[in-house]
């Protein structure tokens, strides 16, 4: 007998005193905690994105290109990562030199590149969460862990969900997704928290108003 | 390598050596509290959490009662992804399958995501024996590491440590297995997170081989989660071609949309925030996109053992958040060490009984861990009566009867250290059964009461040496309410 076979056999005679359990599981917590305007959820997302320390930025489309720009200028980055479905008017107004995502990258080279711009699939006001999915615009994950600076943009409010419960039905499981809230942290000295490990230490994350 | 637990002390001996150590009890006392209010005030924030943390407890006692049913759909469901699963009854197993599996990639180090499966198995001492060597990048999983120290807490392994004493353990040991500490280390948690950071760095960007837990894996869709702060997580997970990853078969749940309860409930119960840094799932391998091949390594270890309990089984709910243990009194005095198990703590003297068996010294203690305060039950997530699992474990251990072993239903007998308690017990029942007899001895003891000694004698020594003997009174209740009261009516 094989260990899954064997597994899978102790679990039954474990259960033999057990009646079958099919009985609908009760969701009787909220979907979404308040209720709130869409702007007030777009505001709700902001204070809790800044809460866990990422800098956030609100502007429109015209004046994207521009903040962009200046955030990698005022950050002194001499260099961007681009996802290879990144619009392309959001670099622009910029002359930092454009790294692209080849699949041979390593990421020895990543390390070497100070920025990275993305876009994201969703975000979520209530625990101030953005998350990627891989998408043509994102990019695959290696490209928002390895530099230290990442800028997110975030339609709003198209983007945006109140909670958890309603981003997870937006996100297909399918796909790798990575689920950020503030830049990397512990809280493994004296558990208390500390900003900054091993992710992106700094996170910005640029509201933009849907035309 | 890491110290083990092989060979602990049962929890009385380990906990008074501890309780008398200040700088432990410095050290847990502040970082439980901190994280007691800030959990508290994260709970408050939702105010559903009564209704999630039923839903947790629902979902996870449907998908244990089906586990078969759900192992089964998981492993096709992994498999369709583009994963390979892997089953191993045991620790020896799993260790034997990992063990291969890195072999077959001509690697000789990998890096390891923070995971309780893989410390209780023994993963790193096994990979060692084989010529591997495994870095833990976690912080506190380093601190451990590098300090050759044993893990003291569920989510802070090295919560025992202070920052000062971390800081030490940097610029001792950091340029054995690598870049060495930057010149100039202070104890600033700021500084010793950036230490940690170069240091690991060149791990990260190096390594072919990653070896993670998860968190959760759902049996429809085939994903995976790990939820972490540090960023490290992410690196283990997508910068390696070949990942591993072994973890419990009772993590499961069934759908997609049950993570909604869980990824809200888990956050808040461990670090108490509204949701933690980062969080990554994964389907199977993704074309360009992190590791080219993904193994799964479903763990029995014990588990199937601990289902076939019908009070026990409720420990499989457990999520490893670790609100049990920082609200534990216990736990605050003794700390981690004192419970001999990567599992310490409230959820740790339930759980490491129940996946070893009660045969060794410190397992058969464990249940005894506890002052039945109950505070670790009002705090879980996904409702685990501990104190109604404590008691009875405690029964096993003292009258014995019959459990599952490996598979296997075997009769335990009683206990040898209580046969004082059972002796004391027997007494008692014969003597509350024979009116005549108790009366004469209560008799018989409260006029000897002047020479009564303070502790008690022989087995009963132990138990007298930390509580106070109840002073007999001049003269027995029966007696007295004959005389008083009950003698006004003029009885015989």
């Amino acid at each position: 007998m094989n260990s899954r076979e064997r597994i899978l056999g102790r679990v039954r005679r474990a259960l033999a005193d057990k009646p079958a359990d099919e009985a609908p599981i009760a969701r009787d917590y909220l979907r979404e905690h308040g209720r709130r305007t869409v702007a007030e959820t777009v505001e709700l997302l902001a204070e809790n994105l800044a809460d866990y320390r990422a800098i956030v930025h609100r502007t429109d489309s015209a004046g994207l290109p521009g903040l962009i720009a200046g955030l990698l200028e005022k950050r002194g980055s001499a260099s961007v990562l681009v996802p290879p479905g990144l619009d392309e008017g959001w670099l622009a107004a910029t002359g930092v030199t454009r790294v692209a995502d080849r699949a041979g990258s390593t990421p020895h080279e990543l390390d070497r590149v100070d920025s990275v711009v993305t876009a994201c699939a969703v975000a979520i006001a209530e625990t101030g969460t953005i998350v990627l999915d891989g998408s043509p615009d994102q990019g695959r994950r290696r490209i928002t862990l390895v530099p230290d600076h990442h800028v997110c943009v975030v339609r709003v409010p198209g983007q945006v969900v109140s909670s958890v419960p309603q981003g997870l039905e937006r996100l297909d499981p399918a796909r790798p997704l990575t689920w950020i809230s503030g830049p990397s942290a512990t809280s493994d000295i004296e558990l208390d928290r500390v900003e900054g490990v091993h992710g992106p230490r700094t996170l910005e994350v640029i509201l933009v108003a849907e035309d | 390598m890491s110290g083990t637990f092989v060979g602990m002390p049962a929890f009385p001996e380990a906990a008074r050596e501890a309780v008398g150590n200040e700088t432990l009890r410095g050290n847990l006392r502040h970082a439980t509290h901190t994280i007691r209010a800030k959990r508290a005030k994260a709970v408050t924030e939702v105010s559903d959490w009564a209704e999630l943390r039923e839903a947790g407890k629902r979902i996870k006692d449907h998908t244990l009662r089906h586990l078969d049913r759900y192992l089964e759909q998981l492993e096709e469901s992994v498999t369709a992804a583009g994963g390979i699963v892997h089953w191993a009854a045991d620790a020896a197993e799993a260790n034997e399958i990992v063990t291969r599996l890195v072999k077959m990639t001509g690697e000789s180090e990998v890096v390891k995501v923070k995971s309780m499966a893989t410390q209780e198995i023994g993963l790193n001492e096994a990979l060692q024996a084989a010529g591997i060597h495994a870095y833990e990048t976690d912080l506190a999983e380093l601190i451990v590491q590098l300090g050759k120290d044993r893990p003291s807490h569920i989510l802070v392994p090295a919560i025992h440590r202070n920052r000062g004493e971390i800081r030490d353990i940097f610029v001792r040991e950091m340029s054995e297995w690598g870049r060495p500490a930057p010149e100039g280390l202070t104890d600033t948690p700021a500084e010793l997170a950036e230490a940690a950071r170069l240091h690991l760095r060149e791990k990260f960007l190096r390594a072919k081989v990653g070896i993670s837990g998860a968190n959760f894996m759902v049996a429809e869709t085939g994903t995976l989660v790990v939820v972490e702060s540090e960023g490290n997580g992410r690196m283990c997970l997508t910068l390696p071609e070949t990942l591993i990853s072994v973890v419990g078969i009772e993590k499961i749940v069934p759908t997609w949309q049950d993570l909604e309860v869980f990824l809200q409930t888990l956050p808040r119960s461990s670090t108490a925030e509204r949701m933690n840094p980062y969080t990554s799932t994964w389907t199977g391998t993704t074309d360009g996109d992190g590791p080219s091949t993904f193994h799964l390594v479903l763990l029995d270890n014990g588990r199937t053992d601990t289902l076939a309990d019908e009070v026990g089984r409720q420990a499989l709910r457990c999520i490893r958040c670790s609100a049990c243990l920082n609200v534990c009194p216990v736990y605050e005095r003794a700390g981690g060490h004192a419970y001999g198990s990567v599992y310490p703590g409230p959820i740790g003297a339930i759980l490491s009984p129940q996946l070893r068996g009660t045969g060794s010294e410190i397992d058969a203690s464990l249940p005894y861990a506890s002052s039945l305060c109950g505070a670790c039950y009002e705090v879980c997530p996904v409702a685990i009566d501990i104190p109604e699992v404590l008691v009875h474990l405690r029964e096993r251990v003292v009258e014995g009867g019959e459990v599952t072993r490996e598979g296997n239903k075997v009769v335990l007998r009683p206990a040898k250290g209580h046969a004082a308690e059972r002796a004391a017990m027997r007494a008692a029942r014969w003597a509350f059964t024979h009116p005549g007899a108790l009366r004469t001895g209560q008799r018989a003891a409260s006029r000897t009461r002047r020479f009564h000694p303070r502790t008690l004698p022989g087995p009963g020594k132990a138990w007298s040496g930390t509580r106070e003997l109840p002073p007999v009174p001049a003269e027995p209740f029966r007696d007295w309410w004959q005389r008083t009261r009950g003698g006004k009516d003029g009885a015989k």
